[in-house]
């Protein structure tokens, strides 16, 4: 007979505002040993390969997706370099287009979006108050996937084979007649890559958010970050499914002669535009939304009230994911699209910049109502404000068709996309790393190093991309490897290289911190900043099991709201891998479930995949023969456990 | 108080970089130097957008360093602040979206004065892509008057244009700063705009939609002129290739139509009819090379003929093995060829 | 734990990948046989291994109208390209040969209309047709109207009988 559940209000196992910030007291050791036996993080080599923990995956989602930022990054300045100069001979049209392409896929699918479910898959179990993620092995799959996606380009980066036709990669460019060999198979296969880890993660964040939060978290107590994750989570389900379509469309049209988008056989170039637009203009705010959750957790932390206008800002970013799908034309308005349509998507992607701005509106309140203390993490926010609002504001003025007709396809656009997705994602992505530094790892970041480098970043950035608005404006277009002297456009990209540079110099800063804190960081603490969020109520870093006792939330800032008497639950099993199930809207308890050990076959799965994957870029064949392996492994992964089956 | 100060002090180099950048509006194919009527009207509608845009984005500013240094009292935690912050916070939301919506109208009305041109149309212009170059051919005449003029675009001033576009490979897109939007020319189909220039001169065109390895040099020049001197342009685009003058240019003449160029190019009255590359009937009176890549003079021809792979690399047009002789007397023929 | 199976796959994945120099060269100046062939005296076709080459001469074909008496490899006033039978021989030197000096009955000789880079694209397409080059590098179907299967979905097809030597 399982033990039953209890609320306790005597035994806490977390420490809350009420208390004071002493560590967590009770429980017992006994207790304590059990738990730490049962959620053990495997070791060794093969307990690498085996490991479902979700802390310890998303460690590796952020370390890998930085380092992509670096190659990324070190891509861009050899752009910057070629650009230096009119009639720069540094990079050759051939190589500079492998390299912005490689860029840009990078940036989007390779760090943007995988760094962004990295900070949830860590952080949405603990602020929900539970002890894992759903779906682990599941979880573990995703990574192995997303990893060998990203070697998957970086080896074909350095064999001469790395696409090099556009992030977007559009048709009949792309196609089997302009492009023959195999650098476009290999981005359309990336793409499958990247998909179907985002999916699995983002099942598991809906279920995470779902079902498996704390007693009393309902629907207005759950934390602004874990919706901003839930709302990303949804909009990904919605939008992955369209760029598969498109980019598996062009490889069956490259591998085996298909017709999607072969005008004289009845397809369409334009098709792909849509599929993949469709997806495209969600995929940003995937990467967005997320790092508004950061600013959310940032802002009530450091000016030490709740955020004004909590309701607001969920509609906001509920509406942001509806509203993002209704704007994908305006990628589109060259391509001499009926002008009634064309106006339509003016509308929407005007209506757009206003929950976004009522997100600004209620922070810009917090800020004024609370007491600012200006932390790093702080800082980087405000350098948000100032980033990203300027961005979107440049977002309005493309969205109006007549002026988009002039500047689409400038570096003014270029200069949009970077204030929004560098100032809008990025910044508050660094400063949300300075800020979860200590929960994750237990140190803090140096925080001379990270003033430094936070300036040198935003000072840097402006001085890259400001005067790209001005270059688009010129009639500087996008994609070109060189420019004449006479078009007038050298002085300005001399400048924006040198920016470049200042930039990477904070980029390298901030890795260095990093890297540097993680050994040597002054030792942080349960909760060094005061945070209102559960993660701050277990040590730093968490333990294997997050939570001694799931807590009973009695308010949206958990740990501030929690009164002295607060209850915890106890009785759930600490012989095996118990975790606690809870309603959806009000999260009353209701069931309990056992979570997985850990397991190699994911690992095995993700091999069997990629290799499918990448044999199906060669030949149709590596579908059918390739199956049978993953067959071999999902098989291996769901075989039942005969110890699950007692009472 | 050092953060005060170092708050004026970003705001102060803000405002200095955004004045700074918008004071240039001159150069050669800027979008705020329009010479044609939707140009005209674009830019326009660009100033209402940037100076609405800017005097929201300094209250933002200003609002939020009002909110970072001023002082903090005790009624801050108050019910009362609460209510304020509200209704504050739901004012600044109704201005916005009613400066969306009004934003929203004006553009929609800009649009709507670009969709047709205001009188009718003096001429149609096929804008035809190819990898890395223009084509543009005038068709609405009989078909013996057929003209084909690459990379160079003459237009009458102040008459509407209609352009319909279409590629003969991949997507590209038909911009000239000066004059209108862009336009995509998309395999397949046939897209249309208009231009109406309203101030002679030279304008350049760009390719603006990525097409491969040499979009960065596929360029073109739109020369506004005055009606008569248009006609007497396009009537003197039909005349056949001028004839030889002297013993060079004859030789010029007989190695261009026994090797590889004639395979690809077209010189009307003579055997040279293919449409692979452009038309070089009338090569010599163009201004520039390559598509807008090198300025049309006898050495610049000299190195495009004798290496087209160091000015374009990745062209199509390969490097004709010929003796420096021999290639010296194709250019003189070419440069005969007004 | 990495069985058999697995191994052969990513064998010839990295055999794949590795290839991949060779296959995505852009050789924009052209290239010759010369430099492209080891052993004296036997030509080579340089652009064998280079998709780029054979999409190149797979563009060329239709820009230079060998679809005229050819068609798309099916033959016409030509005979078809696509299949096992090569009357003047099937390897690279004589396919050079018969696009740059012509052949009796009706094939032109293009060396004075076309450079020699180019006639060995046109070779290496050609070549392509009966599915002789490797997988990875054999176009697919082009932007126009289907007219058989893809190169790359063809059956490969060795050419039939001895080839004519070099010495004819």
């Amino acid at each position: 007979m399982m033990p039953p559940l209890t609320f306790d209000p005597r035994r806490s196992g977390i420490h809350s505002r009420a208390r004071g910030n002493g560590p967590a007291a009770d429980g017992t050791a006994a207790e304590r040993a059990a738990l730490e036996k049962t959620w053990h993080v495997p070791e060794g080599i093969l307990g690498w390969f085996s490991v479902v923990d979700h802390r310890t995956i998303g460690r590796r989602y952020l370390v890998t997706a930085l380092g992509f930022f670096l190659v990324a990054g070190i891509l861009a300045v050899l752009m910057r370099l070629q650009l230096a100069v009119p009639d720069n001979q540094l990079i050759g049209p051939d190589r500079y287009n492998q390299i912005f392409t490689v860029h840009g896929t990078i940036m989007m699918f390779l760090f943007a979006v995988p760094v962004m479910e990295a900070m949830g898959i860590y952080l949405v179990p603990l602020m929900v108050g539970a002890r894992n993620i759903a779906f682990p092995r599941l979880n573990t799959f995703s990574y192995f996937v997303y990893l060998f996606g990203g070697l998957m380009l970086l080896i074909v980066l350095l064999l001469n084979s790395a696409p090099d036709v556009g992030w977007f990669s559009y048709p009949p460019l792309a196609g089997p007649d302009y492009t023959p060999g195999k650098r476009a198979d290999f981005w359309a296969q990336l793409i499958t890559f990247t998909e179907v880890a985002a999916l699995a993660v983002a099942v598991e964040i809906v279920a995470t958010v779902f079902k498996m939060r704390a007693p009393g978290m309902t629907l207005d107590r759950i934390p602004l970050f874990v919706w901003a994750m839930l709302v990303t989570a949804f909009m990904i389900i919605f939008a992955m499914p369209a760029v598969v379509t498109a980019s598996s469309f062009l490889l069956m049209d490259r591998l085996v002669g298909t017709h999607f988008y072969n005008p004289a056989e009845g397809g369409d170039a334009l098709l792909y535009q849509h599929l993949f637009w469709f997806f495209g203009h969600p995929e940003v705010y995937i990467i967005f939304v997320p790092a508004l959750g950061m600013v959310s957790s940032i802002v009530t932390t450091f000016t030490g009230r709740p955020i004004v206008g909590y309701t607001a800002m969920v509609l906001s970013l509920v509406a942001t994911g509806f509203l993002g799908f209704g704007l994908w034309v305006h990628h589109m308005f060259a391509t001499g699209l009926p002008q009634l349509g064309l106006t339509y998507f003016t509308a929407a992607s005007m209506t757009i910049a206003i929950p976004s701005g009522i997100q600004i509106f209620c922070w810009i309140a917090s800020i004024w109502r609370g007491t600012p203390r200006f932390t790093p993490p702080m800082l980087f926010v405000l350098g948000f404000i100032a980033i990203f609002v300027l961005g979107g504001l440049t977002g309005v003025t493309l969205a109006s068709v007549p002026f988009n007709l002039q500047v689409h396809d400038t570096y003014y656009v270029v200069a949009h996309f970077h204030y929004v997705l560098l100032g809008g994602a990025v910044f508050p992505l660094v400063g949300g790393i300075h800020y979860w530094f200590p929960k994750i790892t237990g140190r803090l970041m140096d925080e001379g190093l990270a003033r430094l480098s936070f300036w040198l970043l935003f000072i840097g950035f402006n001085i890259t991309f400001f005067p790209m608005h001005q270059l688009g404006l010129m009639g500087m277009p996008r994609r070109v490897y060189t420019y004449p002297a006479a078009s007038g456009w050298g002085p300005l990209n001399l400048l924006s290289t040198l920016g470049a540079g200042l930039l990477a110099i904070g980029g390298l800063l901030f890795v260095w911190n990093l890297a540097r804190s993680v050994r040597s960081g002054a030792v942080a603490g349960d909760d060094p900043w005061g945070g209102d969020t559960l993660e701050w109520g277990t040590s730093s870093p968490p333990p294997v099991y997050n939570f001694l006792h799931p807590p009973v939330v009695e308010g949206p800032n958990a740990l501030w709201d929690r009164s002295a008497d607060a209850p915890v639950v106890t009785g759930l099993r600490t012989d095996c891998r118990e975790v606690l199930i809870t309603d959806v809207v009000d999260a009353t308890p209701n069931n309990r479930y056992e979570f997985p050990e850990p397991s190699i076959w994911p690992f095995l799965a993700a091999v069997a995949t990629s290799a499918m994957f990448v044999g199906s870029i060669f030949t149709a064949w590596a579908v059918p023969i390739g199956i049978v392996p993953i067959a071999i492994a999902v098989t291996g992964w769901f075989w039942p456990k005969r110890k699950e089956a007692a009472a | 108080m050092g953060r005060r100060r170092a708050l004026w002090a970003c705001c102060a180099v803000m405002a200095a970089a955004a004045s700074a950048a918008s004071a240039g509006c001159a150069g050669p194919h800027h979008v705020f130097d329009p010479a044609g009527g939707p140009a005209r009207d674009i830019a326009a509608l660009g100033r209402l957008l940037f100076a609405v845009c800017t005097v929201i984005y300094l209250l933002v500013i200003a609002v939020l360093a009002w909110a970072l240094v001023r002082r903090r009292t005790e009624a801050d935690g108050s019910v009362e602040t609460g209510r304020r912050l509200t209704r504050a916070i739901a004012a600044a939301t109704i201005a916005s979206t009613m400066t969306i919506v009004g934003l929203t109208a004006a553009s929609a009305v800009t649009g709507h004065g670009l969709t047709s041109p205001m009188g009718p149309a003096a001429i149609t212009v096929d804008v035809v892509g190819h990898q890395w170059w223009w084509d543009f051919q005038f068709r609405d005449v009989s078909p013996d008057e057929f003209v084909s003029s690459p990379n160079e675009l003459h237009v009458p001033l102040g008459q509407p244009v209609m352009i319909k576009t279409m590629s003969r490979d991949v997507i590209h897109s038909f911009w000239v700063p000066n004059l209108h939007g862009k336009r995509d020319l998309i395999p397949g189909q046939v897209t249309n705009t208009w231009i109406q220039a309203d101030r002679p001169g030279v304008y350049r065109g760009l390719c603006a939609e990525f097409c491969g390895h040499e979009h960065a040099k596929m360029a073109f020049e739109v020369v506004v002129e005055t009606p008569q001197k248009f006609k007497a342009w396009i009537d003197h685009q039909r005349e056949s290739a001028s004839e030889p003058a002297d013993y060079q240019e004859r030789r010029g003449r007989d190695v261009f139509l026994g090797s590889p160029c004639a395979t690809c190019h077209t010189i009307r009255g003579t055997t040279a009819a293919s449409r692979v590359g452009p038309d070089l009937t009338h090569v010599g009176s163009r201004m520039t090379l390559a598509a807008g890549t090198l300025p049309n003079t006898r050495p610049h021809l000299a190195t495009w003929l004798g290496d087209p792979q160091s000015v374009k690399p990745g062209t199509l047009m390969p490097a004709v093995p010929m003796s420096d002789a021999d290639r010296g007397a194709v250019i003189a023929y070419l440069r005969r060829l007004q | 734990m990495i069985g058999r199976r697995y191994r052969f796959i990513l064998v010839a994945v990295v055999a794949a990948l590795l290839g991949g120099c060779e296959r995505e060269a852009r050789s924009f100046k052209g290239r010759t046989s010369a430099n492209a062939s080891k052993e004296p005296g036997v030509s080579r076709n340089p652009y064998a291994g280079n998709a780029w080459g054979v999409g190149q001469g797979k563009r060329l074909y239709t820009l230079y109208n060998c679809v005229g008496c050819h068609a798309n490899g099916g033959g016409g006033m030509g005979p078809a390209l696509m299949d096992d039978r090569w009357i003047y021989g099937s390897d690279d030197a004589s396919v050079f040969e018969t696009i740059a000096r012509g052949r009796p009955n009706g094939m032109p000789a293009f060396g004075s209309r076309i450079t020699e880079s180019q006639i060995w694209m046109l070779a290496a397409y050609v070549e392509s047709m009966s599915g002789r080059l490797p997988m990875d590098v054999l176009p697919s179907r082009a932007d126009h109207m289907r007219y058989s299967t893809p190169e790359n979905s063809r059956r490969a097809r060795p050419p039939q009988g001895a080839p004519k030597g070099a010495d004819e």
